[in-house]
């Protein structure tokens, strides 16, 4: 056992101890006493800069000869807290945090790409990153190849010489789909490059993606981690475990960098490389920085992470049951539902539950989609996820509005479909407002 | 290869008791992970000797760089071999015959003969750590960069060393 003082205790230390469990790991990591004042909460550290104790220690800060805080686009205590601590949750060696979501894509995509390069992604994604990563991507030279995930092939069959990852959402958006992570894994592997896992609508409580083979784990925090609809927050994670040296397609990292005096930095930080560049380039030039305020609301959301996820997939499975025995119900995509075909991944992958985001058509179609996100009392009609409040959404007309039919009905996002993210609300209750919108939508459709 | 573990307790007490410590290839190019390394741990208080013979007589962040180990003029108590494992041998036999404690090799540096022969004599051995890391990690700096550093502790003060 460690001790303060460093004497030796009783305790066998031969090998490692136990690890902390999750919960205390949501609780505890990144968040030890705050050394100056004893604070026991992560005080919000809302400054903007930080003094140097002199000339020469400045340059060892600028040159990263050293730890600490220069300006709070690069690093605050309030954010590596949270940093830290979601780089434990999902048991890897190092985090990034970024302003949003799609922040973290683009800080994650500008360390691994260049332009004329291409990476190649599911196409089972929240409506907004294909977007992202279809128009706005293309204008930094970046391409995106879209496949069918449910084939782990077509990613193998995708990859050229100019592909410097692979990506995908594991329990993906707009819900209901569970990608078999495994063998993309593998083919990430032989590639010799990354596979990126946006792990936002399932969270490391529900799967841990480096478990699988992912190198690097992306969140929306703003969705569960946070988890409860009141800050932007997105992060990036490394495994600390892919090998950036196997080869040259990774010069941002084994190369000398300009931007840096000609500091290489996957030799110099080994296997928080990759971190480090994103701090301390892209952060810097980019300038998607984690507000201190957001950073303290997320970290309070995470250390209920474990009761609101059992509580959110418990919700969920309710509703979905309902929904499912509902006459009015065309069709349900839920993987916590024997009759899935992804129930089977949804075990494996999932075993603690299958998220609580999920998608049904209701046999009035589009009409009756429109009628009944419209009749919704309790429920709110808005596009997020993963907040404490029950979620309702028509993804055609919001989420994925921007796609065209062909790639809205391929991402699972067709005219009929309704997408709901079960919230922490008495079960009953959601039951009741779905109850009555699902009679309102059958009542207008009869007329 | 076995995985190697060494408990928090004792890389703690290392870091906190020594202070003089010979650190075998040492680069005078400041971008070069020894530079790092040798500037932060001077900055937390150890006195870092040089050793390198491409840069014999030279001055490197205030200290004289010698050609070897059995050239340095004063007591060393920790040799840190920054180095390739095969060179570990013979950097961990002068270590041994100038009467270091501690045998510490970094990050990737592994030569498990080379360790057994130290502790045979009584000295401690580390291997594959960073001591900059180690001491960034137990002091919680590392965190401040975003990095798991699995330390979870309710106590106020993590200071490894009194300044």
């Amino acid at each position: 056992m460690m001790s303060d003082n460093g004497t030796k205790t009783m305790v066998d230390d031969s090998k490692p101890a136990k690890p902390p469990g999750f919960e205390t790991l949501a609780i505890h990591a990144g968040a030890s006493p705050d050394p100056s004042t004893g604070a026991r909460n992560v005080p919000i550290y809302q400054s903007t800069a930080y003094v140097f104790d002199d000339v020469d220690h400045a340059a060892s800060l600028f040159n990263l000869q050293t730890f600490g805080y220069i300006y709070s686009r690069i690093g605050n205590p309030t954010v590596s807290a949270l940093e830290e601590k979601v780089a434990a949750l999902e048991n890897g060696r190092a985090a990034v945090a970024t302003s949003t979501g799609h922040a973290a894509q683009m800080l994650a995509m500008y360390i691994l790409m260049e332009p004329g390069a291409n990476f190649v992604s599911s196409i089972n994604l929240y409506g907004g990153s294909i977007t992202q990563f279809t128009h706005t991507f293309k204008k930094f030279g970046w391409h995106c190849k879209f496949v069918d995930p449910a084939d782990p092939e077509n990613f193998r069959a995708a990859i050229d010489e100019n592909t410097k990852a692979l990506f995908l959402e594991l329990l993906a958006n707009p819900g209901g789909i569970i990608v078999d992570i495994e063998p993309i894994a593998d083919i990430a592997r032989e590639a010799g490059i990354p596979l990126i896992v946006d792990n936002t609508t399932a969270t490391p409580y529900l799967v841990q993606p480096f478990d699988w083979g992912a190198d690097i784990v992306i969140h929306s925090m703003t969705k569960f981690l946070g988890g409860h609809g009141n800050a932007m927050g997105g992060i990036v994670v490394e495994s600390g475990r892919f090998d950036w040296g196997q080869n040259d397609k990774f010069p941002s990292l084994t190369q000398p960098d300009p931007a840096y005096h000609g500091l290489t930095f996957h030799e110099t930080f080994g296997d928080f490389g990759f971190s480090t560049k994103g701090r301390a380039v892209a952060l810097r030039d980019l300038g998607p920085t984690l507000a201190p305020m957001n950073a303290f609301l997320i970290l309070t959301g995470i250390e209920t992470l474990s009761l609101r996820m059992a509580r959110h997939v418990e919700n969920a499975q309710a509703v979905a049951e309902y929904l499912d025995a509902h006459p009015a119900v065309e069709w349900i995509s839920y993987a916590g539902l024997k009759s899935s075909p992804y129930h089977k991944l949804a075990k494996k992958y999932l075993p603690k539950g299958a998220g609580s985001l999920f998608t049904f058509g209701l046999k009035g179609g589009y009409e009756a989609g429109i009628r009944l996100v419209e009749s919704v009392e309790l429920i709110s009609h808005l596009a997020n996820l993963g907040d404490t409040r029950t979620l309702i959404l028509h993804p055609a007309s919001t989420t994925h509005r921007q796609l065209t039919e062909e790639q809205r009905i391929a991402a699972g996002a067709g005219p009929d479909v309704v997408r709901i993210s079960v919230g922490l609300e008495t079960v009953d209750d959601i039951i009741a407002d779905l109850d009555q919108a699902l009679s309102h939508a059958l009542a207008k459709a009869a007329e | 290869m076995e995985p190697l573990y060494y408990p928090d307790w004792q890389i703690r007490r290392i870091l906190r008791d020594t202070d003089v410590i010979a650190m075998v290839g040492a680069s005078t190019n400041w971008n070069r992970p020894s530079y790092f390394a040798m500037k932060y741990l001077q900055e937390k208080g150890f006195r870092i000797i040089p050793v390198n013979p491409r840069a014999e007589g030279e001055e490197l962040l205030g200290e004289t760089v010698y050609a070897n180990l059995k050239d340095i003029p004063e007591p060393v108590e920790m040799v840190d071999i920054f180095q390739r494992s095969d060179r570990a041998p013979a950097v961990v036999d002068e270590a041994i015959e100038i009467g270091a404690k501690i045998v510490w090799m970094q990050l990737t540096v592994r030569h498990d003969e080379a360790a057994k022969k130290a502790e045979d004599a009584g000295l401690t051995v580390i291997m594959d750590r960073c001591p900059k890391i180690e001491f960034g990690r137990l002091s919680g700096e590392l965190g401040w960069s975003g990095i798991n550093t699995r330390v979870i502790t309710s106590r106020r003060s993590k200071q490894i060393r009194a300044h």
